[in-house]
């Protein structure tokens, strides 16, 4: 795959929309769009995406575009999917279409999980995407089940006796894994050639698939804007957000980052862990983090043998 | 674009045409503007791959410049730029006038 060669493909998702300035989303959309080559129809749920891009009279997408409600964007795909299956077979279709659905972490990890986990089990040749942002950033940062520990949200709000969200992040990927689907992948939008490897992968799957990718959304995490691609890379690096496949069963590490950067310097670059740093550095519960991104690494490690 | 009346709103607001997004210009949010040097570039097309906007025009696997309708002055595309000195460096908006970014 060349980038040259992608770039004389046409754009199937235009500039104009409206997300901020440096928002993660369209990047993960860019790369992901720009690596489909057959026809495909694309979902998504309510979040930032579906109010950016597709905002009447104006659509970011050259391709079919359905937006659904908030919980259903992976029922609504699978529906769709169902409807090509039955045309296919009576012969009112021959063309080879691909389904794509997009969630954000609120619209997949919380209110979508049941649709999502129903579509698996059904298994519709589809590919959901989740761009996972760790909170619900369109409707104001409320914590989502995606938000790290100890980020300060609308909903966890920091003060005299509250360090921000309490809980540790639930892992989706995992449990989409457990679904025992063909093909699950995490993946980030800062490293791209990895996430069109894996979309061209979860394409070519028969049967459904699963891609978790991280994309920042600045105003959440509070970063400027041309830091995006590289924070992401920060926490790839700090193995919080590890890239990994399962196919088939068969789990591998994709990526193993030469020195295992500390979690903190994570931290430190986004104003929703400020008070983790300010006024006091809060050594305890930062050492608790960093043992948290150790454990979960060591155990990825293990399954990925 | 017109504004339709209701007569000519298709129903459930379906939007009939795709990409019309294109149409609008988002270039008058930038507060800092990418000038890209074409002396300098490798055309590595690290700018192409992360531009959220899809503002950076690309012609024959050359970066040929940048699309001032729709670039948000971002700055990804400076920072993610490999090369030393950078091919893309970002100027303050205030310092090229007052003129609307889709006169250029």
């Amino acid at each position: 795959m060349k980038l040259q060669e992608l770039t004389e493909k046409p754009d199937l998702f235009t500039g104009g929309h409206r997300a901020c300035a440096g928002c993660g989303f369209p990047i993960l959309i860019r790369l992901v769009m720009s690596v489909v080559d057959t026809p495909v129809v694309v979902g998504a749920a309510t979040g930032c995406l579906s109010v950016t891009t597709a905002l009447y009279p104006y659509s970011s997408w050259r391709v079919p575009f359905i937006h659904n409600a908030f919980e259903n964007a992976a029922a609504t795909i699978s529906g769709v999917e169902a409807a090509y299956c039955t045309f296919k077979r009576r012969g009112r279709l021959n063309t080879e279409i691909r389904f794509i659905a997009f969630g954000g972490d609120g619209g997949t990890y919380d209110i979508g999980l049941q649709s999502l986990s129903g579509t698996m089990e059904r298994g519709h040749r589809i590919l959901y995407i989740c761009y996972d942002n760790g909170a619900y950033a369109n409707t104001g940062i409320q914590r989502s089940s995606a938000t790290p520990r100890g980020a300060n949200t609308t909903t966890t709000p920091v003060g005299k006796k509250s360090y921000g969200k309490i809980r540790p992040r639930k892992n989706l990927t995992y449990i989409m894994a457990d679904h025992g689907i063909p093909y699950v992948a995490q993946a980030a939008i800062s490293h791209w050639r990895d996430l069109m490897t894996k979309t061209k992968k979860a394409l070519e799957t028969e049967g459904p698939s699963f891609i978790n990718v991280m994309a920042p959304c600045r105003l959440s995490w509070g970063n400027n804007p041309q830091e995006t691609v590289d924070l992401v890379e920060e926490a790839v690096n700090s193995c919080c957000w590890p890239l990994f496949e399962v196919e088939n069963g068969k789990w591998r590490l994709n990526f193993k980052p030469k020195t295992k950067t500390p979690y903190h310097h994570w931290l430190r670059r986004q104003t929703r862990f400020r008070h983790l740093f300010h006024p006091t550095e809060n050594e305890e519960l930062i050492q608790d983090l960093q043992a948290e991104v150790d454990r979960n690494w060591e155990e990825l490690l293990s399954r990925c043998q | 674009m017109k504004a339709p009346n209701w007569k000519e709103i298709p129903p459930g607001g379906v939007i009939a045409k795709g990409g019309t997004a294109f149409q609008y210009a988002t270039g008058d949010w930038r507060n800092s503007r990418p000038i890209h040097d074409l002396e300098l570039c490798i055309n590595c097309l690290r700018c192409w791959v992360y531009c959220p906007d899809a503002s950076i025009k690309v012609k024959d696997g050359k970066v040929v410049g940048i699309d001032y309708d729709h670039c948000k002055g971002c700055g990804i595309c400076s920072k993610e730029c490999p090369t030393n000195p950078k091919a893309i460096k970002m100027f303050n908006e205030t310092d090229f006038g007052e003129s609307h970014p889709s006169e250029f």
